[in-house]
């Protein structure tokens, strides 16, 4: 039997705003790159993103954000990820992020941080070349 | 993929379940050992299949029918099924965006699905997922999938019972016209009766299923009327349903759809170990030594095919 991988994203919006027409641009940047995409809504919380991530085997989570409160829902994605055994999810991040909060975001476990403008295809890139199907 | 999936899924856990239904869609060759240990404890859930064109509100109506089952103490299972793109391989899947309030609730496993390209691998995923479920405990999965388009998945073989959604001013009246639709249903769901429409389709949808009598048994399809959105017409639904599953389990009729669905899976089964085989013979060395041969006209096409089929029959009898 051959297997036949492909690459699990899971895509959602913490916090409370309510603009997700840049999400949907990489959501469909990431289906024509390839992957199967799952986008799961506004205003959900780190609790529901991470129930939704593990019941869908995503290999990557890809979470973006416009209000101030990135730095902690970013982060308890990536530890309630880790206290359900799924620590080997790649969490990476988007949205109006200081410059200065990267090394915090990096420390709580986010593999990368991108910010607006940032082209679909550097985005997939840097998918393709540091996440595999787990 | 891990090992012993079987005994962790049956306690429950999500995760294991997880893997097992990403090793099925992967076709990797240990899920297909973990789902044979898995059987023997399938075959309890009520099986809802859910179809109509997009944006009938398919999604919005399991998401409120989740929250009905919920309150009846039931656990449920959703398998959202959306079409890959033939070009990239790629999907996008956003039926999990109605249902979202249920992502906390242990009560409840959504799992996405992505029809990936033949549509008897579709058909072994979307089932394996099912059992998957079925073996957690879940009392009733509810699988979602556009109607009847080609290439797709029959969910009317799959579910017990089958809904089939219709809205105004979504060109549905002309799909009815096109009967075949027409057969499929135990219940119809007019949704979005809010809209202008709504009765004129009731209407129209009556006279058809009026008109029709020779039912293959004594059930008569129901008509319900509902706003997914408003959460109205769901108790409705729910009682339909559970009066759809009374009636399946009064008589034979139940076993006569496991049957169905049990061709279904069979014929799945049988598509994907031969698929298997073609794969294995496109890629083994014999072809190359066939296409040497078959390029010095040693041989002919069909004799070298017959000759590369045979040789992987035989390795497929010794396992
Ligand atoms: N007016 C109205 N809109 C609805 C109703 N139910 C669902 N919708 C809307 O119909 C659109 C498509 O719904 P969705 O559940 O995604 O449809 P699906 O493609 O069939 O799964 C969404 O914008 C829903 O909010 C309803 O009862 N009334
Ligand atoms: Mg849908």
């Amino acid at each position: 039997m051959s297997p036949e991988r492909k690459l699990r994203v899971l895509l959602g919006k913490p916090g409370l705003d309510g603009h997700d027409r840049g999400i949907k641009i990489i959501a469909r940047g990431f289906r024509d790159a390839g992957f199967e995409v799952i986008y799961t809504g506004l205003h959900q919380n780190p609790e529901q993103i991470v129930n939704a991530a593990i019941q869908e085997d995503a290999d990557l989570v890809g979470l973006s954000c416009l209000s101030g409160a990135h730095l902690y829902l970013f982060g308890e994605v990536v530890k309630q990820l880790r206290e359900r055994g799924a620590g080997d999810v790649t969490v990476i991040v988007g949205g109006i992020i200081p410059a200065e909060d990267v090394p915090a975001l990096k420390a709580a476990g986010i593999k990368e941080v991108f910010f607006p403008g940032t082209p679909i295809q550097t985005m997939v890139d840097w998918v393709k070349n540091n996440v595999k199907p787990l | 993929m891990e090992n012993n999936l079987t005994e962790k899924i049956i306690r429950g856990d999500v995760r294991a379940a997880a893997k097992l239904m990403r090793g099925i869609e992967d076709n990797l060759p240990e899920a297909t050992d973990e789902l044979q240990k898995l059987y023997p404890y399938t075959g309890k859930a009520f099986i809802i299949g859910i179809t109509g064109s997009p944006g009938v509100g398919k999604s919005t109506l399991v998401d409120a029918l989740i929250t009905s089952f919920r309150q009846r103490q039931m656990t449920v299972g959703v398998v959202a099924i959306d079409p890959s793109s033939p070009f990239t391989g790629g999907a996008l899947l956003g039926d999990r965006v109605r249902m979202g309030k249920h992502n906390t609730d242990a009560g409840v496993f959504i799992r996405s699905l992505a029809s990936r390209g033949w549509a008897g691998g579709l058909a072994r995923a979307a089932i394996s997922v099912m059992y998957v479920m079925d073996a957690m405990g879940k009392d009733v999965i509810i699988v979602e999938a556009v109607g009847s388009g080609q290439g797709e998945v029959d969910i009317r073989r799959l579910a017990d019972t089958t809904i089939v959604v219709l809205a105004p001013g979504m060109g549905d009246e002309i799909q009815m016209m096109k009967a075949g639709i027409l057969e499929a249903a135990d219940v119809y769901v007019i949704n979005k009766a809010d809209k202008d429409g709504a009765g004129i389709l009731k209407t129209q949808l009556e006279i058809m299923l009026g008109t029709k009598t020779d039912y293959q048994n004594e059930w008569k399809p129901l008509i319900v009327p509902a706003q997914a959105l408003h959460g109205k017409g769901i108790d409705e639904l729910t009682a339909a349903l559970l009066q759809h599953k009374d009636y399946l389990y009064a008589g034979a009729e139940i076993m006569r759809r496991r049957r169905e669905r049990a061709k279904l899976e069979l014929a799945a089964a049988v598509e994907h170990s031969l698929r298997n085989h073609v794969k294995m013979i496109l890629e083994s060395e014999e072809l190359n030594t066939l296409a040497d041969n078959l390029a010095q006209r040693k041989t002919n096409p069909y004799l070298a095919a017959e000759q590369a089929v045979h040789k992987a029959m035989g390795k497929f009898r010794e396992c």
